[in-house]
């Protein structure tokens, strides 16, 4: 799915900014409402049973955060977690009620301020399930921008954990 | 009025279901022990009180139905009726439907209209087939009310009732009463006076009664709220010299006119009210001193609902509400204080020195500190057992009427403190059990006495600590358990191998299996929907367990054990390879290193060790979590007996860190539910440490096949 209506909508109206990270070699960027705060790597607590790409939860601050490798949620070979790594803390809408998540990326770019004119909606790519949590693209000066729907590509995840554990039990 | 009443609603329903709370209570009380006066009185007050409000809110349909029970209380308190049990059955009714009006008007729920109606008609033809001394108090009542309304016409909605306050006068030894006339010029309150605050001062000096008069209030649509067109009058009952109460009216002189005229209150009698006589000389005396002919009844208790404010205040005198969320917040942030604590007493434990001696000592101090802030927040969320126990009453005497049994509530131990959490959600589950008691227990007084037991049967219900736990007993003494027709049961279902033999133990916990139910038991009574599987799994949400005992023609005796609360757990930190678990203490049975050759590998059922006889299982839970471990061999690393529902395990880990106090973090609210865990916690150092949920971890071990493996 890419960008719904009201996104778009929303867009027309105002100028987004967006925090952009790297990952093997492409910039992506997500809403900057949308991030609680960048923080360094530090070791996470593994957790059974739980999907490959989420390697574990933190404690920010009190509450008990899942921590997700976006290299591995995207199939891109895995790299190793050094001091400089970054996780993206978020805040992501799922049916539940709005949880937080770390994300894992390479390293943090830059804030840009994106024109709604500049996005693009994203073409139907096929076979890559990565594809479904593109809300759409956007042209800046270093080159292509891959905005993330965070609602469809962790919120789905976290749902999918919650079930199939409820499942089981 | 130009008040918006509205904000007041949510305080009118919470204290009118409060006061409905406490007539049921006393209406049993006087079903059990007989009737006596207070409780009569207390009972009457409650009504009163909730008409008041009702009539204040313009609730016609709760005013209309108190005003007729209150009359049938009135007639019990003058003692011109009997207490019957018709009329018993009647109120306690009548409770029920103002619970159920209470709730309509609050969120917009169907009112049971016609239950109303007839219980209405029930509770007049009550009133009206009294014996010929209650002729009297009924006859009073339209006289009150013939005096007030011409007054009320052309005024408030709630003189009406005011009038109609044929209430309670404590007996007074002729109080001076002080009656002020206050009709402030229309630009009183831009002059910055504010009435309302004059009022309260004049109720400090003794019992104040306040009578609006709202005759010159304009169209709403034409109302301008700075204009003040009200005027008041005043009854204050105290013995304050008239300047005490010039000067407080001092700032308003010259925007008002103001009269003080003392005179002396005729000597109420408590049951004044009964007799028409004095009553109606005290209403046309007041009428006379009023103006503005407002009718007044002497008094203590001007309005009901501003007679029930003092009233709850004195009840819970230095209690107040706090959301439960406030004191959540709370909670977190002395957990966050306790983690920051212990991880500067990590820090400071590393410094040597005078001045590191020094600061370990504050540290020390602090800890002890911050320890009885956080016990003390946790007692905040600490409520008696008697909040769930206290509807049980009720349900024994209306079931057991129902079904033509002879039973009786025993109740011990209501004040035993649980967390509010627990509490609300252990209700349902034990009004379960308590059904279940009185439907399938206890036996018809006929086939009680024929047994040999008295044809009363008793169900208890009982709470206490134990450990850190709280037990809560539900034990009846009724004809136990039917171990055949539960086997028959079983294996019909397919629940059980025909050919399997049972111990006693496993036949009692077929009950709690979902899809079982004995179905020609299941009654209107027990076949709500609610089986046993689903008061045993609400139990384990809450991380208790639920044990049954049960002895043919003795009795079932239901045993819940539950944790003091749901935000703290006592554990061992335990280490399996790089990671730190918590196994909460209360499922750790023993911890023992196994000798070489102790254990043995029993083909598709994993490996077993022995313990004192038995043969337990052993899970390894770097295994089931897929964790690196540092220890293999089983006699290399530590194995804990742990318990959960029933059954026994050994944990296989590689070492005891610890033991601690944690405060439980919920997985869910970021994650999701994982099989094992019961949650995690923030450690000293400020890292997460997954706590064990052994009951989850012995079932999962036996379903668990390597391949399931998750690296």
């Amino acid at each position: 799915m890419s960008a719904t209506p009201e996104d778009l909508n929303a867009g027309k109206t105002a100028v987004r900014q967006m925090l952009t990270f790297c990952l093997a070699e492409e910039t992506y960027g997500v809403d900057i409402l949308r991030v609680k705060e960048i923080r360094g790597w530090s070791p996470v607590t593994r957790i059974p049973q739980s999907p490959r790409h989420v390697l574990g939860v933190l404690n920010l601050r009190g509450a008990i955060v899942p921590i997700i490798d976006l290299r591995t949620r995207f199939d891109l070979p895995t790299a190793e977690f050094t001091p400089v790594t970054v996780i993206i803390v978020i805040s992501v809408k799922t049916p539940d009620g709005s949880k937080e998540c770390g994300l894992v990326v390479d390293s943090v770019s830059d804030v840009v301020d994106l024109d709604p004119s500049a996005l693009r909606p994203a073409p139907g790519m096929a076979g890559n399930a990565s594809s479904e949590y593109i809300e759409s693209l956007a042209t800046v000066d270093s080159g292509m921008l891959i905005l993330l729907n965070v609602d469809d590509l962790i919120g789905s995840d976290l749902q999918q954990v919650g079930s199939a554990s409820r499942a089981a039990a | 009025m130009s008040i918006d009443l509205a904000q007041f609603h949510a305080t009118f329903f919470e204290e009118s279901r409060e006061a409905l709370d406490a007539m049921e209570a006393g209406l049993l009380e006087i079903d059990a022990n007989g009737s006596d006066a207070d409780t009569i009185n207390t009972i009457f007050r409650v009504a009163h009180s909730i008409k008041g409000g009702a009539g204040m809110f313009g609730f016609n349909d709760i005013t209309s139905f108190t005003h007729t029970l209150e009359t049938l209380l009135d007639e019990l308190r003058g003692s011109r009726m009997q207490l019957t049990a018709r009329i018993s059955n009647a109120l306690l009714q009548s409770v029920d439907v103002l619970r159920t009006m209470i709730g309509s008007v609050q969120h917009g729920l169907p009112a049971e209209a016609e239950r109303t109606a007839s219980l209405h008609a029930e509770l007049t033809s009550l009133i009206a087939g009294n014996d010929p001394g209650s002729a009297l108090g009924a006859a009073a009542e339209p006289a009150i009310e013939a005096v007030v309304l011409p007054a009320a016409e052309d005024s408030l909605d709630d003189i009406e009732f005011t009038g109609v306050v044929a209430d309670v006068v404590p007996v007074v030894a002729a109080p001076t009463q002080w009656t002020i006339g206050f009709r402030p010029l229309p630009e009183l309150l831009t002059r910055g006076n504010d009435p309302a605050r004059m009022f309260s001062e004049l109720a400090g000096l003794g019992t104040l009664e306040v009578h609006a008069d709202l005759g010159a209030l304009p169209e709403f649509a034409s109302l301008d709220p700075e204009v003040c067109k009200l005027s008041w009058e005043l009854i204050l009952t105290s013995e304050v010299p008239r300047e005490a109460i010039e000067l407080i009216f001092e700032w308003a002189e010259g925007d008002c006119e103001l009269s003080i005229q003392r005179r002396q209150a005729p000597v109420v009698a408590a049951v004044a009210v009964d007799e028409p006589e004095p009553l109606d000389a005290e209403l046309t005396a007041a009428n006379v001193a009023a103006p503005v002919a407002l009718a007044v009844v002497s008094s203590a208790k001007p309005v009901a609902a501003e007679a029930a404010a003092p009233k709850s205040a004195n009840a819970d005198a230095g209690s107040i509400r706090v959301s439960i969320e406030k004191i959540d917040e709370l909670l977190n942030t002395v957990g966050e204080i306790v983690i920051t604590q212990s991880m500067l007493s990590q820090l400071a434990s590393r410094l040597d020195g005078v001045t590191a001696d020094r600061l370990k000592t504050g540290l020390a101090q602090l800890e002890t500190n911050i320890r009885e802030l956080q016990e003390s927040v946790m007692r905040v969320r600490m409520l008696p057992v008697s909040f769930v126990f206290s509807r049980f009453p009720r349900l024994v005497r209306d079931l057991s009427q129902r079904l033509g049994k002879q039973i009786k509530l025993k109740m011990t131990g209501e004040q035993t403190e649980l967390d509010k959490t627990v509490l609300e959600k252990i209700g349902d589950p034990l009004v379960h059990l308590v059904r279940n008691s009185i439907d399938h227990g206890i036996e018809m007084p006929d086939a009680r006495v024929a047994a040999g037991k008295p044809a009363e049967g008793t169900v208890h219900l009982n709470a206490f600590h134990k450990g850190g736990c709280i037990t809560l007993e539900v034990s009846d003494d009724g004809k136990g358990l039917d171990r055949n027709r539960i086997i028959e049961k079983a294996r019909s279902r397919g629940l059980v191998d025909p050919g399997a033999v049972l111990t006693d133990e496993q036949i009692n916990d077929l009950i709690f299996l979902p899809g079982f139910s004995t179905a020609e038991a299941t009654t209107e009574l027990s076949g709500r929907g609610v089986g046993m599987d689903v008061v045993r799994r609400n139990i384990k949400e809450l991380g208790g367990s639920i044990e049954l005992r049960s002895d043919p023609g003795v009795g079932t005796r239901f045993v819940i054990n539950l944790p003091l609360t749901l935000a703290i757990v006592d554990g061992l930190s335990v280490a399996v390879g790089e990671e730190v678990y918590i196994v909460p203490l209360v499922t750790i049975v023993e911890s023992l290193q196994l000798k070489p050759g102790t254990s043995s590998q029993i083909v598709d059922h994993g490996e077993v060790f022995s313990f004192r006889g038995d043969y337990l299982p052993v899970i390894r839970l770097h295994e089931i979590f897929g964790v690196e471990p540092r220890a293999r061999d089983l006699h290399s690393g530590l194995l804990m007996v742990v318990e959960g529902e029933g059954r026994r395990a050994g944990l296989f880990v590689d070492a005891l860190l610890g033991q601690q106090q944690v405060v439980i973090k919920s997985m869910e609210s970021n994650y999701g539910r994982i099989d094992g865990v019961g949650g995690a916690t923030i450690l000293g150092e400020g890292t997460v440490a997954l706590i064990l949920d052994i009951p989850g971890l012995i079932r999962l071990s036996s379903t668990w096949q390597p391949a399931r493996r998750i690296a």
